[in-house]
């Protein structure tokens, strides 16, 4: 076999997973917010992340991004590029994206220019500050545009977009910056049972592109686009699997359910 | 054509600059035309003062873009306007040449007076104008950028950033204090004769300096606005609204506040510089932290992340401190808080935005007759 070595840098999915976190433990004033936690992402995954409130899963997002260095454990992106040596905007440029739970658009500036700011492309200062947009860029904007239903809003305010909108122009933003991995933490809160359907058909079209890892409370969301399921509870990994086993688990349901 | 395209896209900014070009041209022509008795005749007072204004507009602006566009409450842009204005009083200082009250060729008076022997280090080259040109910038943008490097990368943002630049302007008050500073202490750097050899007090310098500050004010918003619809004025809007959300998308936050806040404090510089040959003077008290706390006052008041706002705020706060002190000494302050109070309350968006809003409703009006 001929193995050829990737480029410093670049990400190396050759074993299979993208992403490994391997036991890693966060606390905050003595709360272990992740305790000893591992988790294999494969390339081109879509795995679907619940578990009851406080169980760290926007922890667990927090660390893969750089937001929050973990205590002890390791994140590989690869495997050759250690995450826990990586601040946010080299993570991002690594290639990895992130959707908040809340959902964070720059609401004064336009849609195309939410969507112009996260293009990936050169984000260094000087460079930025003469930055034009080429005729393929604008292409790419557009496309996204349409993906995610906002071609008429290119010019409004981002501030004066619905709820729902809103969620899509931040998915859009996570599109443009071409990710390998997208972190998207609850899509569809607040979304309408139509906007739900699109967005899980959106989600699914991503898959085997991109990976995807969605953290979301709608389990009928969760079963219509899921096919492993993974469910953090008390910082570590319950269990993993389909959606069907999952839900036949029964420290899963006592974890919901309570005793 | 390219000038009717831009009037129409942008109209606030041609009528701003064309006011600072017939002010900067007339008041001049008043000045060195009529002659002292004419009612018309502009007084060399309210020439230094109008230029006054003018370098408080330049200071206005720069604030604006840190604090109306990036968000950056900083409380110390005067220390950047001070050394600016430090730098030219050196030059002028040098010019004096052996013309001071002790008639030391090598020595300003301040110096003799403490009985130095010689020039210190730091006051080689500032015989040349071009040198001090270079120091107007480089000063003031270097401590911007070694302070806003270290600020920045540790993260110190809102009232902390606000507190520690409030802090490093009243260090470099209180260094500045110092004789041994070798800048003139309490009585910092006056009695200026020349400027590039002219007389600094003769009517026609001050025309000159007068017109001079107006074209690099229109310069530098000219500038400001360049920088502001460029896509890094995008991304620093972005950074003041959802700043973590800037550095997941893979930009260096601190990169970009830094770069702003150092063209920022460079263009304090250039205003401190033109200011001291108008006024004559440069002192420690321009290091006051309560003067930093007054500009925040002229942006709010005239509107915040507008760039016009800096401008007309800082002139129409100036003028009212000139009529109010003159009238009534001991309310100008209470004025000065009054009005921040009431802008910040009733209109947030400052003057502009009460301006921004007016013409909105005329044509709401004239449809609804219209109707009827």
């Amino acid at each position: 076999m001929i193995a050829i070595a990737p480029k410093p840098g670049e990400v190396d999915a050759s074993h299979g997973p993208i992403l490994y976190l391997e036991s890693v433990s966060v606390s905050f004033d003595g709360f272990k917010a992740l305790n000893n936690l591992s988790l294999y992402i494969d390339e081109g995954e879509l795995r679907c992340l619940i578990g009851p409130n406080g169980a760290g899963k926007t922890t667990l997002m927090d660390v893969i991004t750089g937001k929050t260095k973990p205590d002890t454990g390791s994140v590989f992106f690869g495997q050759t590029i250690d995450l826990l040596k990586l601040d946010e905007p080299a993570i991002a440029k690594a290639g990895i994206g992130r959707k908040f739970q809340k959902p964070t658009v720059f609401e004064n500036l336009t849609v195309f220019e939410n969507l112009e700011l996260a293009l990936a492309t050169d984000k260094n200062v000087w460079r930025t500050l003469f930055a034009k947009l080429s005729g393929e860029q604008r292409d790419s904007i557009d496309k996204v545009l349409m993906v995610i239903g906002l071609s008429d809003h290119r010019h409004q305010i981002a501030g004066a977009l619905s709820h729902g909108q809103k969620q899509w122009l931040e998915i859009g933003m996570l599109l443009m910056q071409e990710p390998k991995v997208m972190l998207v933490d609850e899509p569809v809160a607040g979304m309408t049972h139509q906007e739900i359907e699109r967005t899980a058909q959106l989600l699914l079209s991503l898959q085997g592109e991109r990976s995807v890892i969605v953290v979301e409370h709608d389990m009928e969301f969760v079963r219509s686009i899921a096919k492993r399921v993974t469910v953090l509870h008390e910082g570590s990994v319950l269990t993993e699997g389909t959606m069907d086993e999952v839900q036949n688990d029964p420290r899963v349901i006592q974890v919901y359910l309570g005793d | 054509m390219m000038l009717m395209d831009w009037y129409r896209n942008d109209k606030a900014a041609v009528w701003l600059m064309a006011a600072i070009v017939i002010t900067v041209t007339l008041l001049p022509l008043g000045n060195l035309v009529f002659p002292a008795d004419s009612p018309l005749r502009v007084t060399a007072y309210s020439i230094s003062l109008i230029g006054k204004y003018l370098c408080y507009a330049l200071l206005g602006l720069s604030l604006d873009l840190v604090w109306g566009y990036c968000g950056i409450l900083a409380l110390g842009q005067s220390a950047f306007f001070a050394l600016g204005g430090y730098a030219m009083g050196m030059y002028l200082m040098r010019q004096i040449g052996s013309r001071g009250v002790y008639g030391n060729p090598e020595l300003p008076d301040f110096m003799v007076f403490l009985n130095w022997q010689e020039l210190p280090w730091y006051w080689f080259g500032f015989n040349q104008f071009w040198f001090a040109l270079l120091m107007i910038v480089l000063v003031p943008g270097l401590l911007a950028f070694v302070f806003g490097w270290l600020a920045f990368r540790s993260r110190v943002t809102g009232v902390y950033l606000s507190i520690i630049t409030q802090a490093l302007t009243y260090a470099l008050l209180l260094a500045f204090f110092r004789n041994e500073m070798g800048f003139g202490g309490n009585n910092g750097l006056t009695d200026f004769k020349d400027i590039l050899g002219f007389n600094v007090h003769s009517d026609g310098v001050r025309a000159s300096l007068l017109m001079v500050t107006g074209l690099i004010l229109i310069a530098a918003f000219l500038a400001s606005r360049s920088v502001i619809n460029s896509k890094l004025g995008r991304v620093v809007t972005a950074i003041r609204d959802q700043e973590m959300r800037v550095r997941f998308i893979g930009y260096r936050v601190e990169l970009f506040k830094l770069w702003i806040f150092v063209f920022a404090a460079v263009l304090a510089g250039i205003a401190g510089a033109l200011y001291v040959p108008q006024v004559g003077i440069i002192n420690p008290s321009e290091f006051s932290p309560l003067n930093s706390l007054e500009i925040v006052i002229w942006v709010a008041i005239g509107g915040r992340g507008t760039l016009y706002g800096g401008i007309i705020g800082a002139i129409l706060v100036n003028y009212a401190k000139t009529l109010l002190t003159g009238w009534l000494p001991e309310i100008w302050l209470f004025f000065l808080g009054a009005a921040f109070i009431v802008v910040t309350v009733f209109l947030p968006d400052g003057l502009i935005g009460l301006l921004q809003r007016l013409p909105k409703r005329i044509p709401i009006r004239k449809v609804k007759a219209g109707a009827a």
